[in-house]
This record gives structure tokens, sequence and C-alpha cells, in this order.
């Protein structure tokens, strides 16, 4: 009975309706006949913008398949010198040693400034008495040998009360755990372990909003979507107290705590049609992009060597 | 029958004070366990409610939580569900019928077979991603990040309980049926074919589908194999690149963006749904086929 409904004319008809309709709807009106795969893969932290990047890319571009995973910045540049992926997103520079490895497997890269994430420091809202903290504070906290010592918030300055201090911070795998380490500690991946660590940054919001003396560190994303619900303090570099925001990022006094954030693309991959299209639209819609994923734009120095990374992947 | 009043023995107070204690204890356990199940869940339903319709199945995921679904997550985690059913119930199967009715236990090798599966029933599934990371994906078999590799992973992972279950099952199976097949002239395959399997379909087939749903939830091996948390393109193969539900549920939640935890939540109630209607179809296919003897 069923069965004539779905005749074959008809299943016909339908399929060209929804094919018209497909068209129609498919984004602006620029659609490319560019076929092919890109692979994304990397760090977290710039996977949010990426994908909007990507998904972008895709309605104006439907013949094209792009891919991001996120197996952190440091398991992005093993896929990416494995010759897996044609994209690395990274929430640091590339390490001495990737290089290597990406040399021994002859995988020559092209590097891309994106964008700028500011590592916010955060504390409980009714934390009344830490406003700013020194370099030097913080490397207190979170040092290796604060280990099993440093508990009390009184034990970082005198003049804080007698308050017990809960570290939140990211897992041992992320770029963002290298970073803070790297810029706080003096060396990358030192820090002490008795600490909350968490892949998730969310659950460092939670523990950090429900706990008087705890004390946190994220990405500026993070800060800003939870900016009611915990406290950012300023960071003293040694030349005064800061606060994260987007102006200070942009005109470099937020020292050291912000970061550029990159893409590395292989030379393989940028000599194909589809990656040097999704790199121009890169550069075409980087800005608007880089607000609406909660990161912070590029100042006019980095948008002049953005264009060299960019004229570099278009020539190569 | 007559009954044998003298045997019994009284109730004495203390006995029936300990048969109350003993019952409080039970209650209490199954409250629990249901009170916490029922709150996580009551939880999830409502901060997923707003979410919860057809644009969520029907959309691909996204970067921005307003138009983000979840058919990708939802046919990858299909694809690679059913092949790992398709991979290791006839293997796990056959390894049972082979120790259960045709193994010598005298043998060396079939003690250490069996010491193995039951040892690997307890291995972490982290361990068989990092297996299946160097001899699948990469390594000897170069698979790659595929539905495939995906399959092989979690196959490795179910097998050995599919062996356990699908044993107990068969040695469920009277023996009386089996001498009774063998005294009619019946060979021994016969006698698998025709008595044992019959019989121990239902128990198979529930133990199997359960033990395959375990799958479906999964998540710590395939993040080691680089499952991927943006792709807007459904499966196509075993060949095609995919992202499963558990997956993308961990990407939702772990986003800055705090309008991305509805379609969590959302999500997990999609990914309940289907581990239940996979149940359903263990219970219905055991009532079909069960025998009573």
């Amino acid at each position: 009975m069923a069965r004539h409904l779905m005749s074959p004319r008809r299943v016909a008809v339908v399929a060209v309706a929804v094919l018209a309709l497909a068209s129609c709807g498919g984004g602006s009106s620029t659609s490319s006949d560019l076929t092919g795969n890109i692979l994304i893969d990397g760090s977290s932290t710039v996977a949010p913008l990426m994908t909007l990047l990507a998904e972008d890319f895709q309605e104006d571009n439907s013949g094209v398949r792009v891919t991001v995973g996120t197996s952190g910045t440091g398991g992005g540049f093993e896929k990416f010198c494995a010759g897996e992926t044609d994209i690395a997103n990274a929430s640091r520079e590339i390490k001495e040693s990737e290089i290597e490895t990406c040399k021994a497997n002859g995988i020559e890269f092209l590097e891309v400034i994106i964008a700028n994430d500011a590592l916010s420091v955060v504390v409980n809202n009714d934390n009344t008495w830490a406003k700013c903290l020194t370099v030097d504070q913080l490397k207190k906290m979170w040092g290796p040998d604060a280990e099993g010592k440093v508990s009390n918030w009184n034990q970082v300055d005198a003049s804080f009360p007698d308050q017990s201090l809960n570290l939140f911070g990211a897992g041992t795998d992320s770029g963002t755990f290298d970073y803070f380490t790297k810029e706080i500690n003096g060396e990358e991946g030192s820090s002490r372990t008795d600490y909350n660590p968490s892949e998730d940054d969310n659950v460092t919001v939670k523990g950090v909003e429900g706990d008087k003396g705890a004390l946190g560190y994220f990405g500026f994303s993070y800060l800003e979507e939870n900016i009611t619900k915990v406290k950012a303090l300023e960071v003293d570099g040694g030349k005064g107290c800061v606060a994260p925001s987007l102006e200070n990022v942009q005109n470099g006094t937020y020292t050291p705590l912000s970061r550029p954030l990159y893409a590395y693309v292989s030379l393989k991959g940028a000599q194909r049609e589809e990656v040097k299209a999704f790199f121009e639209f890169v550069g075409e819609n980087l800005d608007s992009l880089t607000e609406e994923a909660l990161f912070i734009p590029l100042n006019d120095d980095q948008k002049a060597i953005e264009n060299k990374n960019l004229e570099a992947i278009a020539g190569a | 029958m007559t009954s044998l009043p003298s045997l019994r023995a009284e109730k004495t107070p203390s006995r029936s004070a300990k048969d109350l204690v003993f019952r409080i204890f039970m209650f209490a356990g199954i409250g629990i366990a249901l009170g916490s199940l029922a709150t996580l869940l009551a939880n999830v339903i409502i901060e997923g409610a707003p979410r919860l319709n057809l644009d969520l199945v029907t959309s691909m995921p996204s970067a921005r939580p307003r138009r983000a679904g979840i058919q990708s997550a939802i046919f990858g985690s299909l694809w690679v569900v059913l092949t790992t059913a398709a991979i290791s119930l006839p293997t796990g199967i056959g390894a049972a019928i082979y120790l259960e009715e045709f193994a010598r236990r005298d043998r060396w090798y079939n003690r250490l077979i069996e010491l193995n599966v039951q040892n690997l029933a307890a291995v972490p599934s982290v361990v068989f991603g990092i297996l299946g990371l160097a001899f699948i994906k990469r390594g000897p078999l170069g698979l790659g990040s595929t539905v495939i590799t995906a399959s092989l992973v979690l196959s490795m992972l179910v097998l050995p309980t599919v062996v356990i279950v699908s044993r107990e099952a068969i040695r469920a199976v009277p023996d009386s049926f089996r001498q009774g097949s063998l005294a009619l002239g019946a060979t021994k395959w016969e006698t698998v074919r025709h008595q044992v399997l019959p019989n121990a379909f239902p128990g198979i087939l529930t133990g199997t589908i359960l033990s395959v749903s375990r799958a479906l939830g999964e998540s710590a091996p395939l993040l080691m194999l680089g499952a991927l948390t943006f792709i807007t393109f459904n499966p196509t193969g075993l060949d095609s690149q995919y992202t499963v539900l558990p997956i993308q549920i961990f990407s939702y939640i772990s986003s800055a963006k705090q309008e991305f935890r509805p379609l969590a939540a959302a999500s997990i109630v999609v990914l309940l749904a289907v581990l239940l209607a996979l149940n359903a179809v263990a219970i219905f296919l055991r009532n079909k086929y069960q025998k009573r003897w």
C-alpha cells in the first residue's frame, strides 16, 4: 500500500527538489567547485576558532571537507610531523624536538599566527584580599618547590589572611600548561603536582567558583563567559599590575601571560588548491571570527606578520 | 505433598530481627543505586530539555551553539558499534563454542587461552586504545583514523566479555540434550548446530548485545586513536573518518561557551536513548526465542 507513495518517479522528483533547495541554501553565492579534504588537528584551545573558520569555509566550498580534531598541541604536532594531518593548531610555538621529528619525516611547514589569548589568573568572588599578583608570587604558589609546603594564602604574602589555598589548573597534556609553567616557573612542564588538574576548563571554573581560597588559570574565552562567577586578577610582570583585557593584550602590556596562537600548515598541504583557498578565506574572515570565538584579534604588527605568512602559503 | 511442620524451625525474635536488618540493607542498596541514577537522569533531562528536538539530530556539529547538532556523531556511533558487533559476535561466539564444546581441558594451550580471555576482560579500555594506535592506526596495519580502526579496537575490548557470556549461555544448556543427540548418531557438530546453539541463542544474544552496547559509551580508547571533534559529514564506509557521541558530548561540555551545556545534556539523553534501544532489542529477541525446559 505504502509502496506506491514512493514510486521511483516520486523519489526522483523529491530528490531534484531537495537538490534544488540545497543549492539555493548553500551559503553565499561564491560556491566553488573545489574538492578535497583538509585535515586539522591540535590544540583544543585553538579549536573553537578553527572550527568556526572550517564551518564557514565549507559553506562556501561544499565540495571541501574540513575536519578538526583536538589532540592537544603536542598530540597535534605528533600527527602533523607523521604526515597524518595538513594543519596543526598550536597554543605555543613548535618546539625544537618537534621540528626535528618533522624534518626526519620530510615534512616541511609554514607558520601562521592567527590570534591572541590571555591566560587569566582567577580567584573566588569572595576573595577580597588579592587584586594583583606578581610573577614571583605566582611562582611561589605554582613552582615545584611549593609542593606539599605552600597551602595557605599567608605563605604567599604576609598581608594575605590565614586562608587555605587550593589550586586549579590545566592538565599536563595541554599547551596551556606548557605555556603557564614556562612563563611563571621558568621551565616548561615544571610545576607542583599537588593541584587539581583538568583538561576541561569548565571544571576549573566550577572549582574556583565554589571555594573561597581557590586560585586557577585558563584561557581568556573562559573568563569572558564566566565573568560573573569568578574574579580575574591583575598580573605584575615587572612593569606594574595589568588586567587581562583585549586592549592590554593588543598593546603588549599584559605580560608574560598573553600568548599568540598558531596554525602550522605542511608545505605539501599548502600546495593544494583547497588549502590555499582555505587560508585565503582565513585572511578575509579572521578578524570577525576571532571575536566570535572569544579570542583577541591580532594587533597591527602581528597582522603584518600574518599577511607575510599568508603570502607564503599563496605562493607555495 | 504433605507439609512437615515438625521440621520447620521456629521463628525466634532474634532471627526475625536479622531478617529485617537484612531487608533494610537490601532496600537501602537498591535505593541508593536507583536514587542517584534518577537524580542524574532528571538533571540531564531538565538541562537538555530546551534542545531536545528534531534539530538536534538533523543538524551537523557547529561552533555556533544555536545551530549545532549531533547528526554525524549519531551516524558515527552507529557505524562504529554495528561494525564492532559484526566483527566481535562471530569471533566471540565461535571462540565460546570451541572452548565449551570442543576444547580439551587437559591441553596447556586451551588453559592458556582461557586464562587470557579472563584476564583481558579486566584490562582498562585505554590500554586497548594504545595498542590500536600502535598496531592498527599506525604500524603494521596502518588503517588511519577510520571507522574500521575504531571498530577493531572496540572489538578487542568487548571480545573477552562476549566470549565469557556466550560460554555461560552454552553451559546452561542441559547435558541431556547433547547426550540424547549423540546417542541418536549425530556428530559433534550436528549436536552443537541443532541442539546446543538454538537453546543457547537467547542467552548468547542478550549477553553479547549488552556487552557490545558498552562499546557505544566508550570514549577513552577512541580519544587515543584521535577521533575527531568537528566533522560535518556522516561516514560512508569503513574507511571514512568519524566521530562518536561520547566524544562530541565531551567537546560540547568543555567548550567555553555556556550555551553548549544544554546541547551537551540533550546529546547525553540521545546517547542514553540509543543505548536503551539496543538493550530493548536484546530483551525482545530473548523473549521471542526463549524456551523453557
